[in-house]
C-alpha cells in the first residue's frame, strides 16, 4: 500500500520537470547559449575594418581584449560617466522617496488625495523612455519652450545650448532618471514602512518623540534591508542605463563623449562598430559586476526568511 | 531626557508638517507631470508658432500636425502594429508559461528543485544587454534577424514574472486544491489550465500589464534585431526621428509623434492605476 502511495507521488513529481521544459529550453536557447557565445567572443580579435567590408578574426587573443578597453581607458570613462549620472539621479531619488513613503503612511497625517499622488508620480516609470528622451530633447532643443519661457520671464538673458554642456546634459540625464524612478522606489519604501510594527511608534510618542526622531532612530534602522535592497537593485538598473542618453545625445554621448554610457558603448560594439571582441570583453565586465551586485541583493532579501 | 523633552516642544505640529508634505507633493506631481502639459500644448500648435515661442494656451494645429504625421515618412500605423503585436504577445507568453514554471517549483517535489528556485533567483537580476552581443550573433545564424520571434519567444523565460507568480501562489494556492482535482480525475494538465490558471488570474492581469509596458517601451533589444522598415517598433521610429536632421522637421509632427507613442500606455495606466500601483509593492519586497 505504502509502496503503490510513494509511486504515484513520484509519477506526479516527474511533472514538476515537465512544467519546467519550457523554461529551461527558453532559457539555454536564447540566454545561456548567447553568454557562452559572448565570454567566447571576448577572448577573440573579431572587427569589420574599411567600414565594414574587411572581417578581421576570429583570432584567438587570450586577454588582450580586457587589457584593451581598461589600458584605453574606455572603460573607465564610461563606467565614471555612468555612475556619474546614477548617483546625481539616485540621490534625489531616495531622499524624495524616503519623506513621501514616510508621510504616506504616518497615520497622523491624514493625507488626503493619496491615490492621486501616487498615480501621479508613478506614472513616469511607465513612459517610454525613448519617447521621453526625446521629449526632453525638444524641449531643452535651442528652440524648444523652456528656453522661450526662460527668456520669456527674463531668467536668461540670451539662449542656452543645453545640449552642448556637460553639465546640463548630465543634470538632464539624471533628473530624467529620477523622475521616472522615484515613484517607484516610494511605493517599495512604502510597503516595507507599513511592514514594521505600530506599537514601536506607539512606543515613541508615549515616550515623547518627534516625527522626526521616529523616522531617524526607528523608520530608518529598520528600513536598512529595504534600503540596501532599493540601492542595489537601482545601481543594477543604472548600469543598463542607456534609452535615455542615447536617444538625448542621438548616440553619439556629446559634448566630448561625456554622457557615454557603458551600454551606449557596447551598443556601439555590436551595431556600428562591429568590435565583437571588444564588446565581448566589456560584456564580461558588466555580468561580473552585475552578477556580485545580484549575490548581495539574494543575500539581503533571503537572510529575512529564516 | 530633559534635552528630549525640549525637542519635542521644538518639533514641528501636526498642521505645518502636513502643510510641509502638501508643497513637497504637489511640487513633485508638477514635476512629474509638466513635461506632459507642455508637449500636449506644443501638439497642437503649428511649426511657425513654436518659433515664435511658447504660450501656455493651446493651439488649433492638433489635427494638421497628425495628418502631416500619418502622411508623412515614418510608417507610424506598422509601428504601431508591430509594437501591439510584440508587447501582447509577449505578455500572453511570458505570463502563460511563468506561471506553469511556478506552479512547476509549489507545488511539485523533486530533487532539483530547491536548485532551480535558487537559480531562477539568482540570474533574475542578470540583465539581458550583458548577453546582447551572443544573442545578436545568434539569432543572426538562427537567420531570425528582422522577425519578432527573438522579441517575444525569450519572454518565456522571465525569472521575475516567475518570482511574483510564485510568491502569489503561497497565499492564493492551497495545495488541497490541486489533490482535490487529482482525485477527480483531472490530469496534471488539465488541473493547471482549468483550475489554476483561473484562481491566477489577477497575478497574470498585473504581470501582463507590466510585461506589457516594459515590452512596449523596450528599445535596445528590438533597435539591434529589427532592421526593415516594416518591421520597426514604435520605439525605434523615436530614435530615427532623433537621427534625422530635426531642424528641419516639422516640431508639431515630432510632437504629435512623441504623444502617439505614449498615448496608449498612458490610458492602460489610467484605467488600472490601482492594481499597477499595488502590485509594484508586492512583486519586488517580501513582507
Amino acid at each position: 500500500m505504502a509502496k503503490k502511495k510513494r509511486s504515484k507521488i513520484v509519477r506526479y513529481n516527474k511533472w514538476g520537470y515537465i512544467f519546467l521544459i519550457p523554461f529551461i529550453v527558453v532559457y539555454l536557447v536564447f540566454q545561456f547559449v548567447p553568454l557562452v557565445s559572448t565570454i567566447w567572443n571576448s577572448f577573440y580579435e573579431h572587427y569589420f575594418a574599411n567600414g565594414g567590408i574587411l572581417e578581421v578574426g576570429p583570432n584567438f587573443k587570450g586577454f588582450e581584449n580586457y587589457k584593451t578597453i581598461i589600458t584605453n581607458g574606455d572603460l573607465l570613462t564610461y563606467s565614471s560617466n555612468t555612475l556619474i549620472m546614477w548617483v546625481l539621479g539616485f540621490i534625489p531619488q531616495i531622499v524624495v522617496s524616503l519623506l513621501l513613503g514616510a508621510w504616506f503612511t504616518d497615520p497622523s497625517l491624514r493625507l488626503k488625495c493619496q491615490r492621486f499622488f501616487k498615480t501621479v508620480i508613478y506614472l513616469p516609470n511607465l513612459i517610454m523612455a525613448s519617447a521621453f528622451a526625446m521629449l526632453f530633447f525638444t524641449l531643452f532643443s535651442e528652440v524648444g519652450p523652456i528656453n522661450s519661457i526662460l527668456l520669456q520671464t527674463g531668467i536668461l538673458q540670451s539662449k542656452f545650448a543645453f545640449m552642448d554642456n556637460m553639465i546640463s546634459v548630465r543634470a538632464i540625464v539624471a533628473f530624467m532618471n529620477f523622475i521616472m524612478w522615484f515613484g517607484n522606489t516610494t511605493i517599495l519604501l512604502m510597503a516595507g514602512m507599513m511592514g514594521i510594527d505600530v506599537s514601536l511608534f506607539e512606543a515613541a510618542q508615549v515616550d515623547g518623540a518627534t516625527a522626526t526622531q521616529v523616522f531617524f532612530r526607528i523608520t530608518l534602522p529598520l528600513l536598512r534591508p529595504i534600503l540596501v535592497y532599493v540601492m542595489i537593485t537601482s545601481l543594477i538598473g543604472g548600469l543598463q542605463m542607456f534609452d535615455v542618453p542615447q536617444i538625448l545625445t542621438n548616440g553619439t554621448g556629446n559634448p566630448g563623449r561625456s554622457t557615454m554610457t557603458l551600454i551606449m558603448y557596447l551598443n556601439r560594439n555590436i551595431s556600428t562598430s562591429k568590435n565583437y571582441g571588444l564588446g565581448g570583453a566589456l560584456s564580461v565586465f558588466l555580468f561580473i559586476i552585475t552578477g556580485i551586485l545580484s549575490l548581495i541583493v539574494y543575500k539581503f532579501t533571503t537572510k529575512k526568511e529564516d | 531626557m530633559n534635552n528630549d523633552y525640549r525637542k519635542e516642544e521644538g518639533g514641528a505640529s501636526v498642521h505645518v508638517r502636513r502643510a510641509i508634505a502638501y508643497f513637497v507633493l504637489i511640487l513633485m506631481s508638477f514635476l512629474c507631470l509638466f513635461w506632459f502639459y507642455l508637449l500636449f500644448i506644443n501638439a497642437t500648435r503649428s511649426n511657425d508658432e513654436m518659433g515664435r515661442g511658447f504660450t501656455p494656451i493651446p493651439s488649433t494645429h492638433f489635427l494638421e500636425n497628425w495628418t502631416n504625421l500619418v502622411n508623412g515618412t515614418l510608417p507610424i500605423w506598422n509601428g504601431l502594429f508591430n509594437s501591439l503585436f510584440v508587447a501582447l504577445a509577449a505578455a500572453a507568453l511570458s505570463t502563460y508559461f511563468s506561471t506553469m514554471t511556478a506552479y512547476a517549483i509549489h507545488v511539485y517535489d523533486f530533487k532539483l528543485k530547491k536548485f532551480m528556485f535558487t537559480f531562477i533567483l539568482m540570474i533574475m537580476m542578470i540583465p539581458t544587454q550583458v548577453t546582447a552581443l551572443g544573442f545578436i550573433q545568434f539569432m543572426d545564424t538562427l537567420k531570425l534577424t528582422n522577425t519578432f520571434v527573438p522579441l517575444i519567444i525569450p519572454t518565456i523565460a522571465a525569472p521575475a514574472v516567475f518570482f511574483y507568480m510564485k510568491q502569489y501562489m503561497e497565499s492564493a494556492l492551497p495545495l488541497a486544491l490541486v489533490e482535490a482535482a487529482r482525485i477527480d480525475g483531472a490530469g496534471e494538465f488539465r488541473t493547471f489550465n482549468g483550475i489554476v490558471l483561473p484562481l491566477m488570474k489577477p497575478a497574470i492581469a498585473v504581470q501582463a500589464i507590466f510585461t506589457f509596458v516594459s515590452n512596449w517601451n523596450n528599445y535596445f533589444t528590438p533597435a539591434l534585431i529589427l532592421k526593415d522598415d516594416k518591421m520597426k517598433t514604435l520605439p525605434i521610429l523615436i530614435a530615427q526621428l532623433r537621427n534625422a536632421d530635426w531642424l528641419k522637421f516639422d516640431m508639431g509632427q515630432v510632437y504629435v509623434m512623441i504623444a502617439f507613442s505614449i498615448f496608449p500606455v498612458i490610458i492602460v495606466y489610467l484605467i488600472m492605476s490601482k492594481y499597477i500601483v499595488a502590485g509594484v509593492a508586492l512583486g519586488s519586497v517580501k513582507g
